[in-house]
């Protein structure tokens, strides 16, 4: 029996977009000194949504200076218990808000409105509330009796959770007594805008936060700026290196959340159907644009020629579609580019001899779109194993042994997140001990919270962001 | 000492005092001690053994006033490279041991050293130019820099670790896990304290190291290879190259399977290194105030976590709760 779903879509009308939008510093809009504006568009439909304009140096120097003025004569002398009410007061407009933030930024970025609304929304509001609580308790935080503030902190955001990772580098700076200057990414700047304009409703001092939008250079002249004293960034593995280099010889405190190829590992005895759930989000969650994905499943081979087809059955129900209807599984790819590098890299999948499979499904004529792909008979070379595609395409490779699980899982550059799927207590515990990753999800996968440390080992980046440990990186 | 006073009484029972002789009587007939000192060859540690470089190069360590003391070996990039592949392997076996086992292993090395301390005492001296007695203060706190960290192999799990309330049906919970292989540049100016202190937060947290000794005064660091080989530490957990930082320092910062560098003892190179890392996003701890401050910048007897947690990462794990 087949179920036919009537559309449902999310109200568009909560959200009113103004044709452009200027840099946030010092507390204002203020147009970018070059006049030059870039172009935001909905990756579903390939509309305009809105201009934002194009932050260069002489930008980043104001910003930097009114970062400077605002840590030093309000922000980094206020007590901690003020600070963290101003962080309250944000979490709660950021929930009061929580729709429209939701609605704009499945507009921007493609991601279907379920996940907007029920994962980044959320864990937005749940991380500022988490590290308002800190703000005057730094003291217990085990990192000395008088923790103080690094100064000014660039942070550079991705586009794959544009407002949660903001929320991630805004939130924990702020509550340790440093003001920022962050850079939102190119494709979707629109919610930290409107989060600009939540720092103005909560009547956070001019300042604090500055928001400067634009692309690639923009985020090149703030992390090279000399007037900083701590860069984050979250983006590529490939980035992340040019900035660790950038940073080399400086005084600046620097922490790297970067790229993963996850391994998912089921073993003989999952629970098969819980398995292929977790499988499936581990990979399609975000249209498979999360850093940590699970985009190497690793099966046990004695259940393989069991659990494939299952998995497949599974992927066959996926919807694909309007990012802003209830019912969406899987929404567009980001933008034209990501689209050319997630069809690039999935090709050599093909020259390398990989057999691909994706179920029937209709891509919208208009917009940037990739049906889920699922790649079999992948070896460890295959650069489908070793790359990060970065999109919804699971590589598929077999295991006999756990010590054979384990060896293939650690045989990346990599080290972000994995996911082990066992009935046993003690082989969960016996691999989530070997594996060298940050992150180990057992028996789940994709699961965020602001109490619990994120980040990676080897190439993934260093450093941890949420939690306790997430403190670390804004103390001196 | 002693058997050599011993034999100057019997050289003068039998016929002229060779040692008290006089200016003329030596430059009249070339003289010898009655009995020849046996000097030590200084060679690298690598897995556990003590070879000499596999280029068999040499050079010459001074004392601080200039006197030629030893012929320690030049090691050389396949040295480093060796090196860097031993300490890999041994890094399963030393992470897996039990955190208790590792801090027995600690304190084996405090009292190893205890015993030698005279040894390490007459190296500073040479080496430093120091007094005795501050030599001897020195010694003993490098013998309890050993013990401090043996303490801390069972602790900092706790203290940097822990459960994560999160919103939902999970257990969850983060706990450090050294990072790898780190290659410790051990500081120039502090060849025992400053070396011991910055090796063993190292090794206490379960890493496996690669150290390249300080440049003019490397001797200390061989005697203290000679104490880990007999203190049960296994092979590979540390790896000691002596030689030029400027010569080794480039390949092992550009090594793929180096987890992290401890900059202490690279001076103006640094930067450079660090750059060079970035390429492997390699962790690095740059080298701090305490770095060019001799032996008396490490007195510190209670540094806390500030050196482990650099060569940690944190692993949380999530598991759902429910029947």
């Amino acid at each position: 029996m087949i179920f036919e779903y009537a559309p449902a879509p999310e109200s568009r009308s909560v959200v009113s977009l103004r044709e452009t939008y200027d840099l946030f510093v010092d507390g204002e809009f203020t147009p970018a000194s070059s006049g030059e504006y870039l172009t935001s568009l909905n990756p579903a439909d390939e509309e305009k949504l809105a201009q934002v304009a194009v932050a260069g140096e002489a930008d980043v120097d104001r910003a930097v200076a009114a970062a400077r003025r605002a840590q030093e004569t309000v922000w980094g002398r206020m007590s901690g218990a003020e600070r963290g009410k101003y962080l309250f007061r944000i979490a709660r407009i950021i929930q009061e808000r929580s729709r429209e933030l939701a609605v704009l930024e499945t507009l921007d970025n493609g991601k279907p409105i379920k996940e907007t609304r029920d994962v980044d929304l959320p864990l937005v509001a749940a991380h500022f509330f988490y590290y308002a609580g800190w703000a005057d308790k730094l003291a217990h935080a085990g990192f000395g009796p008088d923790p103080r503030p690094l100064g000014v902190a660039a942070q550079v955001i991705p586009w794959n959770f544009p407002l949660l990772m903001l929320a991630w580098k805004i939130a924990p700076a702020l509550a340790t007594g440093n003001t920022v200057v962050l850079k939102p990414a190119e494709t979707t700047p629109l919610t930290a805008l409107v989060f600009a304009e939540i720092c103005q409703e909560a009547d956070l001092p001019p300042g604090v936060v500055n928001i400067l939008t634009g692309a690639g250079e923009t985020g090149r002249a703030l992390v090279e700026h000399p007037g900083t004293d701590k860069v984050a960034f979250t983006g590529s593995t490939e980035v992340g290196r040019r900035i660790a280099r950038a940073v080399a010889g400086t005084d600046k405190r620097l922490t790297l959340e970067l790229g993963g190829k996850g391994a998912n590992i089921v073993y003989d005895d999952a629970a098969i159907d819980q398995a292929v759930e977790g499988v499936v989000t581990g990979i399609f969650f975000n249209q498979g644009h999360v850093c940590c994905a699970g985009s190497r499943l690793l099966v046990q081979e004695s259940i393989a020629a069991e659990f494939l087809p299952r998995l497949r059955a599974r992927i066959e129900k996926l919807r694909l579609g309007d990012p802003l209807d209830k019912n969406t599984d899987i929404g567009a790819i980001n933008s034209a580019a990501q689209l050319e590098r997630v069809r690039a890299l999935t090709d050599t999948a093909d020259e390398e001899g990989v057999e691909r499979w994706s179920p029937a499904c209709d891509l919208p004529e208009r917009g940037y779109w990739f049906a889920p792909t699922v790649l079999t008979g992948v070896g460890q070379s295959h650069r489908v194993a070793r790359e990060e595609i970065f999109g919804p395409v699971l590589s598929v490779l077999t295991f006999r042994t756990p010590e054979e699980a384990v060896a293939k899982a650690n045989n990346t550059a990599y080290g972000l997140s994995a996911g082990v799927w066992t009935e046993k207590g003690s082989r969960m515990l016996w691999t989530a001990e070997r594996l060298r990753a940050g992150v180990i999800w057992s028996n789940t996968f994709n699961k965020f919270d602001p109490t619990s440390p994120f980040g990676g080992y080897k190439e993934s980046g260093y450093g941890r962001e949420g939690g306790r440990h997430g403190l670390e990186a804004y103390l001196g | 000492m002693a058997e050599r006073r011993e034999s100057k009484k019997k050289g003068a029972a039998k016929g002229p005092a060779r040692d008290g002789a006089t200016t003329e009587a030596r430059s009249a007939a070339p003289t010898a001690p009655a009995r020849l000192a046996v000097k030590k060859t200084y060679k690298l540690y690598l897995g556990g053994a003590f070879p000499r470089s596999e280029s068999g190069r040499s050079y010459p360590v001074t004392s601080a006033d200039g006197t030629h003391l030893a012929n320690a070996s030049l090691a050389s990039r396949k040295d480093a490279r060796d090196s860097v592949a031993l300490a890999r392997k041994a890094f399963g076996g030393w992470s897996g041991r039990t955190a208790y086992n590792r801090g027995q292993i600690l304190y084996r090395v405090a009292e190893v050293m205890e015993g030698r301390h005279g040894q390490f005492a007459d190296q500073l001296v040479a080496a430093r130019g120091l007094t005795r007695a501050e030599a001897d203060r020195i010694v003993s706190a490098a013998v309890d820099r050993w013990v401090y960290y043996a303490g801390w192999t069972d602790k900092f799990a706790q203290v940097i670790g822990g459960s994560n309330p999160v919103s939902g049906p999970y257990y969850n919970h983060s706990a450090p896990e050294p990072t790898g292989v780190v290659v410790v540049f051990a500081p120039q100016t502090a060849p025992l304290l400053g070396l011991t202190s910055v090796l063993a937060p190292v090794i206490a947290t379960g890493n496996t190291a690669v150290v390249v000794a300080s440049e003019a005064a490397p001797l200390p660091a061989v005697d203290l290879a000679e104490v880990l080989a007999t203190s049960d530490v296994p092979g590979g957990v540390v790896n000691l190259l002596t030689g030029g930082v400027g010569e080794l320092g480039p390949h092992l910062a550009a090594h793929a399977d180096v987890n992290a560098l401890d900059l202490a003892g690279t001076g103006d190179l640094a930067t450079g290194f660090e750059e060079t890392a970035a390429t492997t996003l390699t962790r690095v701890l740059r080298p701090g105030p305490e770095a060019d401050g001799g032996e008396d910048a490490w007195l510190d007897t209670d540094p806390g976590t500030t050196r482990m947690t650099p060569f940690l990462e944190t692993k949380t794990v999530w598991h759902p709760v429910g029947v």
